[in-house]
Order: C-alpha cells, then sequence, then structure tokens
C-alpha cells in the first residue's frame, strides 16, 4: 500500500515503513539505544530527503524511548538523579549541534561529517565493547569472579554528587560531558545517542549494566523531543505521516525486545549491540573508501 | 522613409497572419492534479486539434511537441573526488533555475522537430530548459555538472524526453499521455504544446495544471509551515501518546 508523505513530498510503501519500525523498535527495547543510528540510514536508502529523515527520526525514537523507559520504571531500573545531570549536558549539547549541522550544511560538507562521526564513534565503541563482552563471557565460562571496579581518575574529580540506584559516588562533570557529546550526536546525525552513551555509562561512569537502559532511555525522551521542536520550527523537516508509521512499528517492537532484554545476559547483550555497531560502521566505511556509482549530487537551492 | 516603415509592418503583419494560419485548440484530461494520502504518481492526458483557415500545406511536415514544468528553483551541484583516501565533495556549481519536474514529448525526433535556433529561442530541450550561470573560474568543465543534474533527474524520471510519443492523425487530431512520477512537487505546472514546420515554430499554445495537495495532506502541510510550534508539540503528543499506548496494551496482555 503506497502512501504520499506530505512533507518529504515522496510516495512509500506503508507496510514497509512499519516493517523497518518494528525491526528497528526490537532492537531499541533490547539495548537501550533509540536505535537511530540503523533508522536514519536506512530512511535516506529508501529514498526520504535526509533532512526530513534526520528530523522524523528524531520524533519516532521520543515514542519508542517513552515506551521503552515505562516498562523499565515498573522494573525501578531508572537512575532519574543520573539522567537529569545527563539530560542538562543534552539540551546543552543539542543547541550546539544544531548550530554546528547548519553551518556544514551550508559548506556542502554535512554528509561527510556525519558518516565519519559515524565511521569514528562506530568503530571505536564497537570494537572496545566486543573485546570487553568477549572477556567476561570467557572469565564466565572459567569460573572467574567478575572484576571489581577500579578506582580511576574520574573518581578524583570535584563536585562529586550520589547515584543511590546506581550504587555510585562520583563527579558531575563526567556524566554532564557524555550528555553534551550526544546531545551533539543527537542533532546532527538523527540519532538518540543512545549507542555512544550507553558504553560510556558502562565503561566511563562505571553504572550497572541493567541500570543503564532505563536511564539512557530516560535522558534520550527529552534530547530528541527538543530536537523535534527545533527541527519542526526551523527547518519544517518533521513529517508527522512517516513518524506516525514508523512509531507504530517501533513501540510494539520496543516491547518485545525489552522483554527479551530481561532474559538475556548483560554479556551477551553488550557483545549483539558490539557487533551491530560494528557492522553499521563497517558498511559506511565502505562507502566512503569505494567510489561511489554517481560522483555527483544535487542540493536544493543556492548559496 | 515613413511610407517604407509602415509598409516593412503591413508585410510582417501579412507573413505573421500567413504563419498563425494553423492554431491550436487544446484539452487536457486534468487540469489540477490532487496529491491525496495514496498519491503513487498520476498521467495527464494532453490532446487537441488543429484548426485550419486554408487547405493543409503539403511539405514540410507538421510535427508536435509538448512540454510539462514543474516548478523551478536554485540548485547546488557538487562533485566527488578522492582526498586522502576518501570520496568527499569538493567542486560545485550553482544552477540558477532548474525545474523540479521536465518532461518533453514529441512526434518524432526532437532534433527533426526543432531547429537549434527555435529550441534555443523557446527553451524546449531538456539542457535549454535548464538555466545555470557561470561557474567559479576553477571549474572548466561547467557542463559536465549540468548533464550530471539531468542525469540523475531522469533516473527518477523528473526529468523525461519522449520522442515520438505524441501520435498526430492527418496533420490535424494529436494527442499523448504525460507521467508525473509520485515524487511530486507543488505548484503550477507550465504546459507548452509547439506546432513545426521545418523545424520552425508556426504556433505555440500555453496553459497551466496546477498540483496540489488536498485533505490531510494540504491540511498537515499547512500547519507544518503556518504553525510549525503547534505542529512540533502534535507531533511529540502523539509520539508519547503512542509509545504509552503501546505500553499500556502490553501491560493488560501479560496479565
Amino acid at each position: 500500500m503506497q502512501i504520499y508523505l506530505p512533507i518529504a513530498e515522496v510516495s512509500v510503501n506503508a507496510f514497509l515503513l512499519l516493517g523497518l519500525g518494528g525491526m528497528v523498535g526490537v532492537l531499541s527495547g533490547m539495548f537501550g539505544v533509540g536505535g537511530g543510528f540503523l533508522m536514519t540510514p536506512l530512511l535516506f536508502f529508501i529514498g526520504i530527503p535526509p533532512a526530513v529523515a534526520v528530523a522524523t527520526e528524531a520524533n519516532q525514537i521520543v515514542a519508542s524511548s517513552f515506551s521503552g523507559v515505562l516498562a523499565h520504571f515498573k522494573r525501578k531500573t531508572v537512575d532519574l538523579r543520573m539522567g537529569t545531570v545527563l539530560l542538562i549536558g543534552g539540551l546543552i549539547g543539542a543547541a550546539v549541534g544544531v548550530m554546528v549541522f547548519n553551518y556544514l550544511k551550508a559548506q556542502g560538507q554535512v554528509d561527510l561529517l556525519v558518516k565519519l562521526c559515524y565511521v569514528v564513534f562506530l568503530g571505536i565503541i564497537g570494537g572496545l565493547m566486543f573485546f570487553e563482552s568477549l572477556n567476561a563471557i570467557r572469565n564466565v565460562k572459567k569460573g572467574k569472579p567478575p572484576a571489581r571496579k577500579k578506582h580511576n581518575w574520574i573518581h578524583g574529580l570535584p563536585f562529586k554528587m550520589r547515584f543511590r540506584v546506581s550504587g555510585l559516588y562520583i563527579s558531575v562533570i563526567p556524566p554532564v560531558i557524555v550528555g553534551i557529546s550526544v546531545g551533539v550526536l543527537a542533532a546532527i546525525m538523527g540519532v538518540g545517542g543512545g549507542f555512544i552513551m550507553v558504553p560510556a555509562m558502562i565503561y566511563l561512569l562505571g553504572m550497572p549494566t541493567k541500570v543503564v537502559v532505563g536511564t539512557s532511555l530516560f535522558q534520550i525522551i527529552f534530547v530528541t523531543a527538543f530536537t523535534t521542536m527545533l527541527h519542526a520550527t526551523t527547518n519544517f523537516t518533521v513529517d508527522i505521516v512517516l513518524a506516525v508509521l514508523l512509531l507504530v512499528g517501533g513501540v510494539i517492537g520496543a516491547q518485545v525486545g525489552t522483554r527479551i532484554g530481561v532474559k538475556m545476559k548483560a554479556e551477551q547483550l553488550r557483545i549483539l549491540l558490539a557487533i551491530m555497531v560494528l557492522a553499521v560502521c563497517g558498511k559506511l566505511a565502505f562507502d566512503l573508501l569505494v567510489q561511489p556509482a554517481e560522483l555527483y549530487s544535487i542540493a536544493t537551492g543556492g548559496h | 522613409m515613413r511610407i517604407l516603415t509602415s509598409l516593412c509592418a503591413a508585410l510582417l503583419l501579412v507573413v505573421t497572419a500567413a504563419q498563425a494560419k494553423e492554431e491550436i485548440v487544446l484539452g487536457l484530461s486534468k487540469d489540477t492534479v490532487s496529491i491525496n494520502t495514496n498519491f503513487d504518481g498520476s498521467e495527464i492526458l494532453v490532446f487537441g486539434a488543429v484548426k485550419r483557415t486554408g487547405p493543409i500545406p503539403e511539405n514540410p511536415p507538421l510535427q508536435v511537441i509538448v512540454t510539462v514544468a514543474g516548478p523551478s528553483e536554485a540548485k547546488t551541484i557538487r562533485r566527488k573526488e578522492k582526498r586522502f583516501g576518501i570520496w568527499v565533495n569538493v567542486d560545485a556549481v550553482e544552477i540558477d533555475q532548474a525545474p523540479s519536474f521536465y518532461a518533453v514529448a514529441t512526434s518524432t525526433l526532437l532534433g527533426l522537430s526543432l531547429t537549434e535556433t527555435e529550441d534555443q529561442r523557446h527553451k524546449v530541450s531538456i539542457p535549454r530548459a535548464i538555466r545555470s550561470v557561470g561557474a567559479p573560474d576553477n571549474i572548466t568543465d561547467s557542463e559536465t555538472f549540468t548533464e550530471a543534474l539531468i542525469r540523475i533527474k531522469s533516473a527518477s524520471n523528473q526529468y523525461q524526453l519522449n520522442e515520438g510519443t505524441v501520435s498526430l492523425d492527418e496533420q490535424t487530431l494529436f494527442r499523448t499521455s504525460i507521467k508525473l512520477p509520485a515524487a511530486l512537487t507543488e505548484g503550477e505546472y507550465d504546459t507548452r504544446i509547439f506546432l513545426t514546420r521545418g523545424g520552425e515554430v508556426i504556433s505555440k499554445y500555453e496553459t497551466s495544471i496546477y498540483v496540489r495537495k488536498v485533505g490531510m495532506e494540504r491540511w498537515l502541510f499547512a500547519l507544518s509551515r503556518e504553525n510549525a510550534f503547534l505542529y512540533g508539540l502534535m507531533s511529540l503528543a502523539i509520539a508519547i501518546a503512542a509509545g504509552w499506548g503501546a505500553s499500556a496494551i502490553f501491560t493488560v496482555l501479560r496479565r
């Protein structure tokens, strides 16, 4: 069934969008990532204009994250305090990100930078996570107890705060910085930033994996809602019909995903996420390195 | 001198009258294209007849050209080059005016229907319909950028050259159909019909087809432009409601 999208001004298959939403929704619920880093490139691929894809994806992430976070609230796996600290950073970052985005758009280099960011971030994070979780799985098999959290330089910073749900007593500086960088990414790439935040929370802040997912979803809701409003009022690129189709599939998928996630071991969850992140990274790197079939591209408007 | 001028003017009038002997009477299957939710492209039938005051001239034969052009806008064409091992946008050329959609349908090969001079005057062929002002000094092959625009737009049926698709009966009745793709921009689509003999345009007719969104599409589009803040809030409200709804349904299902 073909459906015409009023803002994107293209006609696409409604079931294809529902399916994509559902598939990404399952992953979103399982890993606590918004799924934007998969969905946005997929939307480009089916012919949605990039500006519309980025803005609409932000809106869709609001829905799937909201659905996911409710499930986590019931199990009390959301650290509201940590979430709020991350959120403050996130809003600052999103505002900065929109400015960077507009500057690069004028230069014609926004695609390249977005892709390079993806490759670098996804590569590093995916690689680190993959090897770490592989080691963890090996240790569990050998019957070794998991290594205790070590005190590193992060514990020496000032402005310490107690995060009871996470069982942490650390400075607020690292979470705010994590929040800012995630906010920048959310605005530029049309992603929630969960794929950066989840590993950062685990490895940098030392939060327990079970709390990480809910807290990350909590923060993502607000940052993507803010981004959606920015795009809707400045670029007019939020396509509500596209968003509804994606989120109907997405919210159902997220519920299923959350339930799968609970049943799996933390190490397995992490290694699966790592493999997925590396796959997307590989695909994007390949596209940058290999000569594209069409060297020319059309952008609307002059200087 | 004065007499000579008026004589020339009179002569010119006679010539013009002789050329305008064949005129176009046009019909369109529809003059508005409505984009609703299940819009998936459209087809417009352009048909008509040639009205004459005298007998059908023998030679050269009559040819018909139909063009449909969507609203024009400025475009920037960028070209990738390999730098530091990766492909990046390096050169850019601005195209002053390029139609969002352009179709040319002819009764025979375009080159046979129209001389180069006439093409230049009436801007009929696809490259002529695109107006591009000078490229920056460092780019010497600016025409490859225009070619790229045509190539990319043609691949998605946004630009069409349909030679020999206008059927012409008895040098009087003509008809053709223009396919509009699903990805269509709103606006006024200028439709022109040319009658040519020996490559010269002997008659021209212009009309417009209106492409516009209707119903929910219209309403949402207008809201997103005129009341963006409200539109944004509505998008968020729907997102939150859907997220909460799905969660509530699943909670019930699990019991």
